[in-house]
């Protein structure tokens, strides 16, 4: 139990009358150890015993690839959709008084908090070609449900909170006087928005790409309902991962899981960079 | 650039913020508006600016209605209370933004723009901060840096809300009299707001006092504090203590004694008598004149403060006696004001300048209880 | 004075937009919001009732939906309260102490919400499945972890792990440690100033933490689903059982179950809005995701 307390870094800074350190932080430590440090750790035991020719084999084999790509590439737009929407909701949210607004900051979070097996039948049944919403694009010879489109929409759809939630406290901070200051000094408004605004919730606008970005990378339950799963074309690798595993091909599966978990750990890495830069630069972070 | 401000009003919501308000700011003026918080000096300020739209009313930029102009539009200098300063952007770039958003034909090359905005941080004394963020700056530099920003679009007036707020007392004063210096060297119309009289007094070529959202006396520092027209005005600016008397037959009356105070041409009846603590003739007994018991007396620097009780309500003054003086020694003191003023009871203004004295912290009540 | 000028909206602001654009601006968020979230919810109530109220009942009295919720219940109830304790665990040494690698211990507790659902459930499967360490001595001992209950658990720990930690340590460093050493002094015990100062303090928070908690874990599906196994009536948790139904083509089975659980976010979001609007001080700012 205290044996995370005898390595040296673990010294208190400070000595404080208050009880419990060695107890709350040692079950803490050896807890975090058996779920998640350890397990995680096994990936990456995994994945090196492969060794790294048969770990380059399996990483850039095509429908690996493609998967990756389908995977990455999708969460990109879909965080780029969710930042122009996700700002201008937050926007709406925070300047705008209308009837229903609380109902709907409510609502903001509900691909958080609804399944994602739910959101992935709610979507593949509202796309389908006789889908409400399909059925529109249906005679234009216009598929999403079973496409890639359909994978755009669900990763929309996870993400979408997280910018608006990100975004919107930072604004809600935007002193009016800051905006005032820029229409005295001859700013229209476009100009106040685009110069003023905007440029001081791009360290905020920023984080939310990339955590939208990071959870739409790793989505599997509201995907796999609405893409169809055709390798090479709407295949996501959490999906290969699953099939994989299926196939017992663990060391595949081990394989695509570590350089998806890089990846995800180098945007990590990124977020809290941009958060420490906008700290030493601007005096805030996000 | 002359403004000229004529039957202004401003509602919110049914409550007038400001009450038909005129006044004429000549080219080149340096004025200040001081009151209490409350008394719609922010809001006549931001309705010159055009920030906030008047209800009723209008301005004049020289001969110009800008009543309804855009703020863009208008070009006025604004210096924020909390200065406002774009965190993103560097000094210089916060200084030069107003030049780098002209449109059309008033476009301004880059390099010019930097030119003047580096010229503006030289004369505001920030040369080599240029490249710094705002929050890389103290307060004081802070402040000089919105005021750079404002003067560089050559704005027709320059309006600061509270330019010494938020700064502590020794950057306060070193920046009023260098605010005098940059006014003196550039002749921009300037208006401030203030509720430090001693800010206003010192720095302003004629102050404006406010309450209640109207103007009460406008003036040079000498005609507010010397000749104040209304009992705000006495209660707000220094310090005075007042009592309750009655006019009659030109004769000043405390209780049922006169105090040999001429009365002039003042209106029989109740009134008040304002009259400063250190303005006042100590006697020695009297027939005619105010003499109480000494209820608390404090030593304020190179003179006493005594507290004296007063008629038969034990009405309580404040008066100011010499440390060497007999009297501050005594439990009674009788004394006449040398310069004073009454001013008709039971107005409206007096008791509402009471209410604003009791709420402002910085101002020291009048004694009466 | 800037208390009325809050209300400056009523003329002509300098800092707002005119109303055309703000009418446009508030119909494309609502038209967005409207086609991305609120038509998904409809279509679970609508499609769930697609063939009637009683077929709905019908759907979910079948046995193998029952047992799949009544796994998600169980798993829940043993899930959410161990991440409780150690969230608190975790929030008291990291907001009431200083130590070496504070922050370090603070970014590893939020690692599972960057790891994809589907590798939380394959860490499991590498760690206790055939060709592990220590799989086949499980195996020999005739303990199933795999495609049983015990790795739904797991699983659903690791997804859910961050929730209640995350809420209460900027809440507690908020807090201080004032209160608690008010409370040691005047002679109360370690165990009696937790529960009498600092649970109260905290009480809001936690609540906010264990609802979002709760949601994720009855309603994971990527992690489980690599866990489970898939056997109907045993290891179906209700995420699974819609997958299943759904893939059979029992569309008003699966809606069925899957309404359950969207009126679950339901009920979850209400609360949750609930307590930031009524405790929103006592849930803290860093109510986020």
């Amino acid at each position: 139990m205290t044996a995370g307390l005898a390595r040296p870094g673990w010294r208190m800074k400070r000595l404080s009358v208050l009880p419990g350190f060695g107890l709350t932080l040692g079950f803490a430590l050896v807890y975090l150890s058996m779920i998640v440090l350890i397990p995680l750790a096994g990936v990456v035991w995994r994945s090196a015993s492969l060794g790294w020719p048969e770990f380059w084999r399996i990483a850039t084999d095509p429908r690996t690839l493609n998967a990756l790509k389908i995977s990455f590439g999708g969460a990109f737009i879909a965080a780029l959709v969710n930042v122009v929407f996700g700002t201008l909701i937050a926007w709406v949210l925070v300047r705008y008084r209308f009837p229903g607004r609380r109902l709907i900051d409510a609502m903001v979070d509900l691909p958080f908090a609804l399944p994602t097996a739910v959101a992935g039948i709610a979507l593949a049944t509202l796309y389908a070609p006789n889908g409400w919403i399909g059925s529109l694009f249906a005679p234009f010879g216009v598929k999403i449900a079973f496409t890639p489109l359909g994978i755009l929409i669900a990763l929309i759809f996870i993400g979408l909170p997280f910018v608006v939630r990100t975004v919107q406290p930072v604004m809600e901070e935007i002193d009016r006087e800051v905006e005032e200051a820029a229409a005295t000094l001859g700013a229209d408004r476009p100009q106040t928005v685009w110069r003023v605004i905007l440029p001081g919730l791009a360290p905020a606008i920023l984080t939310g790409f990339a955590l939208a970005f990071a959870r739409a990378v790793g989505e599997y339950g509201s995907v796999i309902f609405i893409a169809g799963n055709i390798p090479y074309v709407s295949e996501i690798a959490p999906l290969l991962i699953v099939i994989r595993l299926e196939e017992y091909n663990y060391a595949a599966a081990t394989a695509i899981a570590s350089v998806m978990l890089a990846i995800s750990f180098a945007v990590l890495l990124v977020i809290n960079l941009i958060q420490a830069w906008s700290r030493r630069r601007f005096g805030y972070g996000s | 650039m002359d403004l000229s401000i004529r039957q202004v009003r401003k509602e919110f919501d049914h409550f007038a913020a400001l009450e038909d308000v005129s006044l004429d700011i000549r080219s080149g003026e340096l004025i200040a508006l001081l009151g209490p918080s409350g008394s719609g000096k922010t809001t006549f300020l931001r309705l010159i600016a055009g920030l906030d739209m008047p209800t009723g009313g209008t301005i004049l930029f020289g001969e110009e209605d800008a009543s309804r102009k855009s703020v863009q539009e208008r070009n006025v200098g604004f210096v924020f209370q909390s200065y406002a300063l774009f965190r993103h952007m560097t000094v210089l770039d916060n200084v030069g933004f107003g030049l780098s958003v002209r449109k059309g034909a008033e476009r301004i090359a880059r390099a010019e723009i930097r030119r003047r905005a580096l010229e503006l941080l030289d004369l505001v004394q920030l040369s080599g901060l240029e490249k710094r963020y705002p929050h890389q700056l103290s307060g004081g530099q802070r402040q000089r840096v919105a005021l750079a920003r404002a003067m560089a679009i050559e704005p027709r007036v320059l309006l600061l809300d509270e330019p010494f707020g938020a700064l502590d007392a020794q950057v306060r004063r070193e920046l009023r009299r260098w605010l005098r210096e940059i006014h003196d060297a550039t002749g921009h119309t300037t208006v401030f707001v203030t509720h430090d009289q001693e800010e206003a007094l010192e720095l302003a070529d004629r102050v404006v006092v406010m309450n209640n959202g109207r103007i009460e006396q406008v003036g040079a520092a000498d005609d507010v504090y010397d000749r104040p027209v209304s009992p705000f005005v006495f209660g707000f600016i220094g310090e005075s203590s007042n009592l309750p008397v009655r006019v009659e037959n030109r004769q000043v009356w405390f209780d049922d004694r006169p105090l040999g105070l001429d009365a002039g041409d003042a209106a029989g009846g109740d009134a008040l008598l304002y009259f400063r603590p250190h303005d006042v003739e100590l006697l020695e007994g009297c027939g005619g004149c105010l003499a109480g018991t000494v209820a608390a007396s404090r030593r304020v620097a190179e003179t006493r403060r005594v507290e004296l009780e007063i008629g038969v309500k034990r009405r309580r003054v404040e008066i100011e006696v010499p440390l060497d003086h007999p009297a501050a020694s005594r439990s009674r003191i009788a004394f006449r004001p040398k310069r004073w003023r009454i001013f008709p009871n039971g107005g409206k203004s007096a008791s509402t300048g009471m209410r604003h004295l009791e709420r402002d912290a910085n101002i020291l009540a009048p004694t009466e209880s | 004075m800037a208390a009325s000028r809050r209300g400056t909206a009523t003329i002509r602001s300098a800092v707002s937009e005119n109303p055309a654009t703000r009418g446009i601006l508030i119909a494309v968020a609502l038209g967005f919001l409207g086609v991305f979230l609120l038509l998904p919810l409809l279509a679970v109530f609508t499609q769930a009732f697609a063939k009637g109220v009683s077929a709905y009942l019908e759907a979910l009295a079948e046995p193998d939906s029952r047992s799949a919720i009544r796994l998600t219940l169980l798993v829940a109830a043993i899930a959410v309260p161990l991440n409780l304790v150690f969230g608190v665990s975790a929030a008291w040494a990291i907001a009431k102490f200083d130590f070496k690698g504070k922050a370090f211990l603070t970014t590893l507790i939020d690692l599972p919400f960057s790891v994809s659902p589907v590798i939380s459930g394959l860490v499991y499967v590498l760690l206790f499945g055939s060709s592990s360490l220590i799989g086949p001595w499980l195996m020999r001992h005739g303990i199933q972890i795999l495609f049983a209950v015990p790795g739904i658990v797991l699983a659903t720990i690791f997804v859910t792990f961050p929730f209640v930690a995350r809420e209460l340590i900027p809440l507690m460093q908020d807090q201080g440690t004032a209160d608690e050493e008010a409370a040691l002094s005047l002679g109360a015990t370690g165990w009696q100033t937790f529960r009498r100062v600092t649970l109260p303090n905290i009480k809001w928070g936690l609540l906010y933490g264990v609802l979002l908690c709760n949601a994720r874990a009855m309603g994971e599906f990527g992690a489980v689903s690599v866990v489970s196994g898939h056997i109907r009536g045993l290891t179906n948790t209700m995420p699974l059982q819609v997958e299943i139904l759904y893939n059979e083509y029992n569309f008003a089975g699966a809606f069925a179950v899957a309404s359950l659980l969207a009126l679950l976010a339901l009920v979850t979001l209400a609360i949750k809005t609930l307590l930031e609007f009524r405790y929103g001080s006592a849930i803290s700012g860093a109510a986020r995701h």
